[in-house]
């Protein structure tokens, strides 16, 4: 049963600019890229992706971007949210060498695969995707974990600018990879899996999510896949044939919304 | 489910007989913020708010669906006839099959159950709908009103071709921790096993003074529960909730599930166990 729980928050840190984690404690077993519906009572329940699994103690990362994410970052130690899930599919980690690609605020549920991966002694590479310098979370922690980090930044305020999408499509030219995981805008997934010719690639998506449990329909994508119960992650083959991806998202009507 | 195209296209590959679309109304409508929905021990609540992209919008996801061949139950709701009408000459004019009128939402105000409790305007608008479209007109009822067998009575006169019953069952949960009601809109709908009992209460009740065919629904998730309600008098099922305890596989699994009861027990045909209880 996926009961409502009522959760104190452990722990708030601020990670970037209008970037902030929060922490909770979680007796349930959670595998990287699955998500929670996160309740902030009186305001509104939002999907969120886990960003840290440890021991009782999970985290979200997010960016204050709407009523929901500003009232969650104004939360503080010993506030309480109601938590539902965890929720979804998750990520499948194995191979040889995997190239992850994180794009904004999906840097954050990246990081526990990418720390799974190298427990796994995978090779691992990740791109970090964000407008500018200030946007940047986690840099440490993915090179502190044992990963091979690289930045982009779209007005070149560190490393490589430009688009992650064109440093991923460098790294790919002189890298053999065994599969690319992804997260970030729609927009820069779907031009990642354009250039990735046949390597096994996963990417989690995003919609606008109601039950989170497989019954409502607001999240499907294609042929009746339900982000919130088939995904969040899809592979190649699904998202080719989903004409959805990359392309429109639904809104809490139902409507049509082009990226 | 039930919302665009695919899903249904999805639904009808897992076993459905027919699709009854998300309840659709004039104009695109949001719905209730979250949580809409929570899981309850021997059940689920929710209060969507009849969200939907409305009638105009709602012909792309019908044609894309007409593709495949299985009937479907376009569902409506409206405040009055004049919007019910107009809605149910469009869901014809796009390609649905039958139509079902919505009188039974438990948690829209102006809409469902604030409309469907009363006999006078049960019967009123089911016969303008009725003198409007060609195709059959089922009126989805709930169990949340004084005299039920009334209300299906007005809808038979007023020339329903069937009567689905029952819809959500009015609820709420409150939280302790918090103190407060989880559903954003406080009153939801209770769906899932614990309302079966209510529900096959219902169709037994209709079945007594209607001769119009039943849809029976509420807490459908075996083929043993689909069984009860037939006996209690309906010729067909629904089933939504279901797809949460028994994934979307559910409606070939409760199909099987009826086919290996008749074997064990005889039966030759289904629809002799049609309202047997009754016998």
């Amino acid at each position: 049963m996926n009961e409502l729980m009522i959760k104190n928050i452990t722990k708030s840190r601020a990670e970037a600019k209008d970037i902030k984690t929060i922490f909770f404690e979680s007796q349930k077993k959670i595998s990287p890229g699955q998500f929670f519906m996160i309740w902030i009572p009186g305001i509104d329940e939002i999907p969120m992706s886990v960003s840290y699994i440890e021991r009782k103690i999970n985290g979200i990362t997010f960016r204050k971007v709407g009523e929901a994410t500003d009232a969650l970052f104004k939360l503080k130690k010993g506030d309480k949210i109601g938590v539902r899930g965890p929720f979804g599919n998750g990520f499948k980690i194995n191979g040889k060498s995997i190239l992850f690609l994180g794009g904004g605020t999906g840097i954050g549920m990246l990081a526990p695969a990418v720390e799974e991966a190298v427990r796994k002694n995978i090779s691992s590479t990740v791109i970090l995707g964000v407008k500018n310098k200030n946007e940047l979370f986690f840099e440490n922690r993915f090179k502190k974990c044992g990963a091979q980090v690289y930045v982009s930044t779209d007005d070149g305020s560190k490393d490589y600018k430009g688009f992650a999408s064109d440093l991923a499509k460098e790294i790919l030219s002189k890298n053999k990879f065994t599969s690319i995981l992804t997260c970030g805008p729609e927009v820069m997934m779907k031009k990642l899996l354009d250039i990735s010719k046949d390597i096994p690639f996963q990417a989690s998506l995003e919609r606008y999510m109601k039950c989170g449990i497989g019954i409502c329909g607001q999240c499907c994508i294609g042929e009746g896949l339900r982000v919130c119960k088939d995904g969040p992650v899809f592979d190649r083959k699904t998202l080719r044939n989903a004409e959805d991806f990359g392309v429109y998202k639904r809104d809490a009507a139902g409507c049509k919304i082009k990226f | 489910m039930d919302e665009d195209s695919g899903s249904m296209k999805r639904i009808a590959a897992c076993g459905a007989g027919a699709i009854v679309t998300k309840s659709i109304g004039l104009k695109p409508r949001e719905g209730y913020p979250n949580p809409t929905i929570v899981e309850l021990e021997c059940g689920i609540l929710n209060a969507m708010g009849l969200p939907g992209s409305g009638i105009e919008e709602y012909n792309k996801e019908i044609i894309k669906f007409k593709s495949i061949n299985v009937p479907l139950i376009g569902s409506i709701f409206g405040s009055n006839s004049r919007e019910f009408i107009e809605l149910g000459k469009k869901m014809q004019g796009y390609g649905a099959d039958a139509l079902e009128m919505n009188m039974s939402c438990p948690h829209a105000k102006g809409y469902g159950l604030e409309i469907g409790s009363d006999s006078t305007l049960v019967k009123e608008i089911i016969s303008k709908v009725k003198d409007s479209v060609d195709i059959p007109v089922f009126i989805k009822l709930s169990s949340n009103v004084s005299d039920l067998k009334c209300i299906a009575k007005a809808a038979e006169k007023g020339g329903a071709d069937g009567i689905v019953a029952i819809n959500t069952v009015k609820a709420m949960k409150i939280n302790l921790e918090l103190r407060k009601p989880v559903l954003a809109n406080k009153i939801g709908g209770y769906s899932g096993k614990a309302i079966k009992p209510i529900g096959v209460r219902c169709v037994y009740e209709i079945a007594q003074v209607v001769d119009v065919p039943i849809i029976g629904v509420g807490g459908i998730t075996t083929g043993e529960d689909a069984l009860e309600y037939i006996m209690a008098g309906a010729s067909a099922v629904q089933i939504g909730t279901g797809i949460y305890y028994r994934e979307l596989e559910v409606f070939r699994k409760i199909c099987r599930e009826i086919e290996s009861w008749m074997k064990t027990h005889g039966v030759k045909k289904l629809s002799d166990l049609v309202g047997v209880a009754h016998l």
